[in-house]
């Protein structure tokens, strides 16, 4: 004796009906305008880092992993780089960084400000946390066929569903941020006349930026996990070179991709943790953590911890 | 003077429906009746005073008594139930948001206990706060920071940052945030609180310092009474969000109005309560030149004192003792061989706890005013009878001079 004796429900039916009866045809170009500033950036990446030679790309990720982390991080940066040149995944592997910092950067840009409008509200916040909960959890290869059918396949359905999947952090992690602004800051703002933008400007973002950051490197992190999985649904890359190792049980193939995602993901992961902790420093506005990208020497960086 | 800053009639209460517990008030509910049958809050309960342009108003108040609301709902951070803030003609309690930051950019600043500021803007950025809220630019906004820092003492921190300064240090920057719009009025919630006695001590002195040029209308607000009786031009004790009794140092001190007020007072320092000018008496000089040796001594015992000034037209020129005149046996003497010429003065405004050097030399006080004229005289033992909190604020009568000259101050 079960309910489902009396009354078994068809939701397999019910959500069937609702992708391809109700989104596919009515809202199929709706999606597909959706994915044009996606592969334009996208694109733009990818043929930037093409025609930049490999031996500047390393160059440039050294110095940064020099500045932020440590020597020795630009000494695994360097030798990291060259051995992925050497197994001859140079190419996947600067389309998998395209990928990674388009995904990124959307979910920055639609991220951090959702992040800030539910900070500043509990209604906004008890609405937006239970989508943030199934984001999280729902596996993504639950979402990938529904994806296929609105996107198509390529690159840009498989940033999406990265989006999609690297998205939660950033979102809680600038909510937390800005929430965590000592209250004594918010009054004294507020008492000296601000509006809700300078506050916002003056002291509630760059106070939550080390917290942003903490969640634009998780956001990262993730993206780099959805690699493999994106490369099912066309997107190219380091995941492809695992996906066909793996269709032709070729261990050595998968394992070189493997290693190429590895080392991309240490070498991102290390450089935007020191970033993260250079703005923690609570010393520096936005104008001057850029400014000090291009001033080396006397940092506050020294001997982080955290060096790989 | 007019009244920069008059609050009338102002209740708030925390919680949903406010309105019950203002009918509730009105029927005479107490506070503890009205959260324990709906849960409402009183936060501060009919409120009303006036403060006028370039006077410090301190609100003491132990925590919990509301004082740190009320001078929230002063620049609109806690909007009160109902009452009226008065700031010029403007209405804090009633006005839109722009008229609220309007008021907040141009007149009230405030200055908070664990001193707020940004910790990631350096000093100058810190104090130059509000000028940028308000859109001033940055070249006169530095100018106008530094020149605030300036005012507090630390114009040569203005590239540190918060965190590199002492508590001190950092509350005065807070002050000086306060002061670079150069506000009409300012907001101070306990911001001395945080600061050792010492530090606290040395601000305070500072603050008067500062608003003997500035005359800023300043609300202070205190859990320590006696910071508020050496600040505060007037001063308002709170208690459960009502005003017990408002008045001045001395009005507080020598007339608590109910026990309340009265065990705060018990273990106040009473010689930074009282001033010169609370215990002296009429200064009867003796007139160099003019008035004899006799007359001197006549005078003394008519009004029962020890020693008389002497004073050359408006100017004081020493002090003669009975015991100096009677020691000179009975030949006519001329008071400026009896004189004394060092003696010790007070301004009429000098604390009592300035004055305990003085006091112990014997020779009574000369109370002088910036010209140097006699306004006063104020009796050693008048001094202690003071401090030690004796109702009359007379000096007690010395002992009659005997025939050997021995006197009572000598042993004060």
């Amino acid at each position: 004796m079960s309910p489902a004796d009396l009354l078994t429900i068809p939701f397999d039916d019910w959500v069937n009906f609702l992708v391809r009866d109700i989104l596919v045809p009515n809202f199929r170009p709706f999606f597909r305008a959706i994915q044009v500033p996606i592969t334009g950036v996208l694109n733009a990446l990818d043929a930037f880092f093409a025609f930049v030679p490999m031996l500047i790309t390393t160059a440039v990720f050294a110095l940064l992993a020099w500045r932020y982390v440590g020597r020795g991080m630009a000494i695994f940066t360097v030798v990291g780089f060259f051995f992925i040149d050497m197994i001859e995944l140079w190419p996947e592997t600067m389309t998998t960084l395209s990928m990674i910092i388009t995904s990124v950067l959307f979910c920055t840009v639609i991220g951090v400000p959702i992040g800030i409008l539910v900070a500043r509200g509990d209604r906004a916040w008890k609405i937006v946390r239970p989508i943030l909960d199934v984001m999280q959890t729902v596996p993504s290869f639950v979402y990938l066929v529904p994806i296929v059918m609105l996107f198509g396949v390529g690159m840009a359905p498989g940033i999406i569903a990265t989006i999609i999947f690297a998205l939660p952090p950033i979102i809680r992690l600038t909510n937390l941020g800005i929430r965590n602004v000592r209250g004594d800051l918010i009054e004294a703002a507020e008492a000296f006349g601000s509006t809700t933008w300078q506050m916002l400007w003056e002291v509630q973002f760059p106070l939550a930026l080390r917290t942003i950051m903490a969640g634009l490197n998780q956001t990262l992190m993730l993206a780099l996990s959805m690699v493999v999985i994106a490369a099912l649904i066309g997107a190219g890359g380091l995941g492809l070179v695992v996906n066909t190792g793996l269709g032709r049980l070729d261990v050595g193939g998968a394992t070189a991709g493997g290693v190429g995602i590895v080392i991309l993901a240490i070498v991102l992961d290390r450089i935007t943790q020191g970033l993260g902790e250079d703005n923690g420093v609570a010393t520096m506005s936005l104008r001057q953590t850029f400014l000090s990208l291009f001033r080396r020497g006397s940092s506050t960086v020294g001997e982080t911890k955290k060096a790989g | 003077m007019t009244a920069k800053l008059r609050v009338q009639n102002v209740y708030k209460v925390f919680g949903d429906a406010p309105q019950e517990a203002l009918t509730r008030l009105e029927k005479g509910e107490s506070k503890e009746q009205i959260f324990s049958e709906t849960g409402l809050t009183v936060g501060v309960q009919d409120a009303s005073f006036d403060v006028e342009e370039g006077e410090i108003f301190v609100v003491m108040g132990l925590s919990g008594s509301g004082k740190s609301t009320l001078v929230r709902m002063l620049n609109g951070l806690i909007p009160p139930t109902s009452g009226h803030i008065l700031i010029d003609d403007d209405d804090v309690a009633n006005c839109t948001p722009e008229q609220l930051r309007e008021i907040r950019r141009q007149k009230i600043t405030m200055v908070f206990q664990h001193f707020a500021l940004f910790p990631h803007k350096t000093v100058a950025d810190n104090a130059g706060y509000g000028l940028r809220i308000k859109g001033v630019n940055p070249k006169e906004r530095r100018e106008r920071a530094v020149k605030a820092l300036g005012q507090v003492g630390l114009a040569a921190h203005a590239d540190s940052f918060p965190s590199e300064l002492s508590g001190g240090m950092q509350q005065r920057v807070g002050l000086a945030r306060g002061l670079a719009t150069d506000p009409q009025i300012l907001l101070m919630d306990e911001p001395f609180g945080a600061l050792d006695p010492l530090i606290r001590r040395e601000m305070q002195d500072e603050l008067i310092v500062l608003q003997r040029q500035l005359k800023k209308t300043i609300i202070f607000i205190t859990h320590d009474l006696n910071e508020a009786l050496i600040l505060g031009d007037k001063i308002a004790i709170m208690k459960d969000g009502q005003f017990v009794q408002v008045g001045t140092a001395q009005e507080i001190v020598s007339n608590p109005a109910d026990d309340y007020v009265a065990a705060f007072v018990a273990d106040i320092d009473r010689g930074r309560v009282f001033t010169a000018d609370d215990v002296s008496n009429e200064p009867a000089p003796v007139k160099l030149g003019q008035d004899t040796a006799q007359d001197a001594m006549r005078s003394m015992e008519e009004l029962n004192r020890n020693a008389l000034y002497v004073v050359d037209g408006d100017q004081v020129a020493g002090v003669v003792t009975y015991r100096d005149l009677a020691g000179a046996g009975d030949q006519p003497q001329d008071l400026a061989d009896a004189m004394v010429t060092e003696y010790p003065t007070a301004d009429g405004d000098a604390q009592l706890h300035e004055l305990y050097a003085a006091a112990s030399s014997g020779l009574p006080i000369a109370v002088t005013d910036e010209n140097n004229k006699l306004v006063g005289v104020v009796e050693p033992e008048a001094v202690f009878a003071q401090l030690s909190g004796e109702e009359s604020a007379a000096p007690e009568p010395p002992n009659a001079p005997d025939e050997t000259g021995a006197t009572k101050p000598g042993a004060a």
